[in-house]
């Protein structure tokens, strides 16, 4: 697993939306063109809209029908990874008393949620595979509130086209409707039947089994259902922003 | 003896592998799925984010053209001229012929070494997409992925397959520096 301070190390290099600057040396740049293309932006441009195209290929490969694999107990992955884009010392230690759930945007119902109200609503729960964008992959056990029914309960308009969140430990993300509307994305309360440990996101994170990691926030503090692009802490830094599994 | 669309598809898969290998090891690189990481001055993309978007725009350019030169192969009758047949008897003699540097390296002619590697290498690119699909997509393409043995035995299968296209490439790029006029074949098209 990759250390998150090489992630840093990278990101330190970078402003943001220019992350592909310098990506292709001189050399490898007259390979693929026949030419010497010294204007870096040129790259930054095909790149960031093949990665758009690489969007919509997922999105009409996405089938809400689709269930990602599950597995058995016995599969779980002990201890799950830790990953993030600070340290374990730096894990953001949330009030579940005080917390409260923001939701906003195209909705009916715009009330805070507490814990209590959550955990009030019919819960599922899946043992599914986590896959990390860096490659690795683990397998947890995580329960909760089915988003599609969280998103009925607040009357989201559910032909917008994205659903964003805030962290309270400053991470952003945003994901389709298509796919939050899959009966497997989840508002997740718990991780192995017991409340998510701060680590993985007290009080609660998104847990999205069709999505790589990176698109399963943790310590959600706000949501949002928008047709304006919200892109995402990851996404800004040229991250695919669908990332779908 | 060769046709034009043969050699605009192999120096485009030239260009579109190179991307593909340099990128995949700066992805490799991220995560090691064994005890050792690829240099930094051999990969491409200086982080995990732009070698992904290298790696997902160029695989479009090498399974498009890996295509093109298939369809074009099989039905000119191009591949089944040039690469076959495969006979284990021919491809022997030729291998203890090239052991002691007695075998002729004949753009005109493939020997049955040369035959073999093709072919090989062409299911090595071959292996590499499909590998790469069931680890690009082990949800909606869950099929794939089973049959290649679930999502982590398939990213050690992507790894295979290009182990096994960078060893043909140090073999063909040493054996073009040894018959330097297969280049020129390669280039002009004329033997």
């Amino acid at each position: 697993m990759i250390d998150p301070s090489l992630h840093r190390r990278g990101l330190r290099r970078e402003s943001r939306r220019l992350f592909l600057r310098g990506t292709l040396s001189i050399g490898a740049l007259s390979l693929l063109t026949g030419c010497n293309l010294e204007d870096d932006d040129a790259v930054d441009r095909v790149l960031s809209a093949m990665s758009r195209w690489n969007d919509t290929v997922q999105a009409a490969l996405f089938s809400r029908a689709r269930m990602a694999p599950t597995y058995p107990e016995a599969d779980i992955t002990d201890p799950f990874p830790f990953n993030a884009y600070y340290k374990l010392d730096q894990v953001r230690h949330v009030d579940g008393a005080a917390w409260r759930l923001e939701v906003s945007g195209l909705v009916t119902e715009r009330r805070p949620w507490t814990l209590a109200d959550l955990a009030a609503l019919p819960q599922a729960s899946q043992i599914t595979r986590h896959i990390c964008i860096e490659g690795w992959s683990a397998i947890g056990k995580w329960g909760g509130v089915p988003f599609r029914d969280f998103l009925a309960r607040v009357g989201a308009d559910t032909r917008a086209r994205y659903v964003s969140f805030r962290c309270a430990d400053d991470y952003r993300g945003s994901i389709d409707m298509a796919t939050a509307l899959h009966k497997q994305t989840l508002l997740a309360l718990t991780f192995r039947d017991a409340p998510l440990p701060a680590m993985y996101g007290f009080p609660m994170k998104l847990r999205v089994p069709t999505k790589l990691g990176f698109k399963n926030p943790k310590h959600i503090i706000a949501i949002e259902v928008t047709n304006v692009y919200p892109g995402g802490f990851w996404e800004d830094y040229g991250y695919n922003w669908f990332s779908g599994s | 003896m060769y046709p034009l669309i043969a050699r605009i598809t192999h120096w485009i898969n030239a260009a579109a592998m190179t991307v593909m290998i340099g990128s995949g090891w700066q992805i490799y690189n991220a995560s090691p799925l064994f005890p050792f990481a690829f240099p930094s001055w051999l990969t491409l993309g200086h982080w995990l984010g732009a070698a992904l978007a290298l790696h997902f725009a160029a695989m479009w350019l090498l399974a498009a053209n890996f295509a093109l030169y298939l369809g074009y192969g099989v039905i000119s009758g191009h591949i089944r001229r040039r690469l076959f047949p495969l006979r284990p008897r021919e491809i022997w003699h030729d291998a203890m012929a090239a052991l002691r540097f007695r075998l002729p390296h004949d753009s005109a002619q493939y020997n049955a070494v040369q035959r073999l590697l093709y072919v090989l290498v062409g299911c090595g690119i071959a292996l590499a997409i499909v590998s790469g699909l069931a680890i690009w997509k082990p949800v909606q393409l869950y099929p794939l992925t089973l049959v290649l043995g679930g999502y982590e035995v398939a990213r050690r299968v992507h790894f295979l397959a290009m182990s096994g296209i960078v060893a043909f490439i140090v073999v063909h790029l040493t054996l073009v520096a040894i018959v330097p006029s297969t280049l020129r074949h390669m280039i002009t098209g004329r033997t």
